[in-house]
């Protein structure tokens, strides 16, 4: 089992440990002690390794993720699991901001908070998050899902494409073109299967709700056409 | 970008590690802003006294000179103790105004960094390793501190735009961020009687501080007014003699980290800042809520936080 003290060893020999894992690697079970906030911890994993951090991390930790199997067990500083491409990346305690923005698939967990811009322009990322989520979370976020099992802060899904959003408390607000949709069987469906993966399962999804976008703002409408 | 740190002791057998603590801090942000830095320590007050922090990019060939403008205003009873380009000259209260227009009028470019019973600022351009080093900022005691590395947007990189910025006695800011209304701001506060030494934006939020607080508010209620009159991006630590404050604008897009225990207050731009703080594996950690003041008091009950409408 790799371990690496990043109070010892630089961030560079393992991120580059981790990046020269091939398929015909044995040894794939990654353990990263001391990470002390360090930035950019185990990012652009391409393999499906498992990462165990043992700490809390800065920027970007997981970031362009792709197959792997991250665990942060400490909270994560702005931009957790940036940009990733699948795999899974799950925070034991709290996330600061743009967790998993841009993201295009695999499966976020916070089982604490996140703060600001949660799934800012998600791309297809499914982001499950066990406490509240900060203001402007989901902007113009295009597809995936977003689930939020505590409280959204300020216009939620503003300017929303066709990401799907459920929260079981309370929204401050909902942004531009946000509405409030009626929550389906399909999409009952899905919740359950997100919150399973994500290991809430005491949780039912008939607490949450859903909201998506209006689709007013993204559609052309003819009647403008004058204004253009 | 900007790099800011901050820590409020409350535990008194923390005091003689302050320096220590909060220049680890400082020196662990330098990757956010290698311009200039800088730090405000609350040491101890002597009653009746002040002590007027003052630099000079020439102290060799300038501060015998001081020696002599010293004595001129307040005799043998002031004390001068020199370090690197600053000097901390301590003196009755009475004395400080005085002390005040003799610099201004002396032929030599001495610069006020702070005024203040307890409050001492130093600041240089240059990296935090090596402010800190040049002023011995480590073996410094004290209640309560906070410091600056800077990325400049706004304004010059020379000292007096370095932060801490003080605009008062005992009171002093650090700023990351841009302010976007301060030079309306700024005219606004110099027809109330506030003078600036800069142009820089982040000397307008410590002076609007100042003004609120000279105009009553405690520094909770002036932070929480901050919120209606400063427009653009801003993290702010804010010292007073007994206080410590944080706050974020609405947006909240430049980052802060805090930590609190039975023992001190923490704030970093990031987690990094905080790891070597003694006990952070059990201190309650959190990111500070966006248009939310936090304050906390000496003189008051420990620990408080408020939520802004």
């Amino acid at each position: 089992m790799p371990a690496f003290d990043l109070a010892a060893t630089p961030l560079r020999d393992l991120n580059q440990a981790l990046h020269a894992v091939t398929p015909k690697t044995n040894d794939r079970a990654f353990e990263i002690r001391n990470p002390r906030g360090s930035h950019a911890v185990a990012v652009g994993c391409s393999e499906p390794v498992t990462v165990a951090v043992h700490g809390s991390v800065g920027y970007y930790c997981g970031g362009m993720n792709a197959a792997a199997d991250i665990t942060i067990h400490g909270s994560a500083g702005p931009g957790v699991a940036e940009n990733m491409m699948s795999g899974r990346v799950v925070v034991e305690g709290d996330a600061s901001q743009y967790a998993g923005a841009t993201g295009r698939g695999g499966l976020l967990v916070i089982k604490g908070n996140a703060s600001s811009r949660c799934g800012i322009s998600m791309k297809g990322i499914d982001i499950v998050v066990g406490g509240n989520v900060g203001h402007m979370s989901a902007f113009m976020g295009q597809s995936g899902h977003l689930v939020v099992c505590g409280d959204a802060g300020e216009a939620l899904g503003d300017s929303l494409y066709e990401a799907k959003l459920f929260v079981r408390g309370k929204v401050k607000s909902l942004g531009a073109d946000c509405i409030e949709k009626e929550m389906r069987p399909e999409h009952l469906q899905a919740l359950e299967r997100l919150l399973a993966e994500a290991g809430m399962t005491d949780i039912e999804p008939t607490e949450f709700r859903r909201y998506g976008s209006a689709r007013k703002l993204y559609t052309f409408n003819i009647d403008n056409a004058d204004a253009y | 970008m900007c790099g800011i740190v901050g820590l409020f002791l409350k535990d008194r057998a923390l005091e003689d590690r302050l320096g220590e603590m909060l220049s680890d801090m400082l020196v662990t942000m330098t990757d956010r802003g290698p311009d200039s830095a800088g730090i405000a320590v609350y040491g101890k007050a002597v009653p009746g006294r002040v002590k007027v922090t003052i630099q000079c990019d020439t102290p060799g060939a300038d501060f015998p000179a001081l020696d002599v403008l010293v004595r001129d205003v307040a005799g043998e009873m002031a004390s001068i103790a020199v370090k690197d380009t600053h000097a901390v000259v301590e003196l009755s209260r009475e004395k400080a105004d005085p002390l005040r227009a003799a610099l201004a009028a002396a032929p030599q470019t001495f610069r006020i960094m702070s005024v203040g019973e307890t409050m001492e600022i130093y600041k240089e351009t240059g990296l935090p390793k090596d402010v800190v080093s040049r002023f011995s900022i480590r073996q410094m005691r004290g209640t309560h501190g906070i410091g600056h590395t800077r990325m400049a947007t706004e304004s010059a990189v020379t000292t007096l735009g370095a932060h801490p910025f003080s605009t008062g006695d005992d009171q002093c800011l650090v700023h990351n961020g841009s302010l976007s209304n301060h030079n309306n701001l700024r005219r606004d506060l110099v027809r109330q009687g506030i003078t600036f030494e800069t142009e820089n934006d982040s000397e307008v939020a410590a002076a609007y501080l100042t003004a609120r607080m000279r105009a009553g508010s405690n520094l909770g209620e002036a932070l929480t007014s901050a919120l209606d009159d400063l427009d653009g991006f801003f993290t702010f630590v804010v010292g007073t003699k007994t206080g410590f404050g944080v706050l974020r604008d609405p947006i909240a897009c430049k980052p802060a980290v805090m930590a609190e225990t039975e023992r001190y207050v923490a704030f970093g731009s990031e987690y990094r800042a905080l790891v070597g703080l003694p006990g952070i594996e059990n201190a309650r950690v959190w990111e500070p809520e966006p248009a939310s003041v936090y304050f906390w008091d000496r003189d008051g009950a420990t620990g408080q936080a408020m939520l802004a409408a």
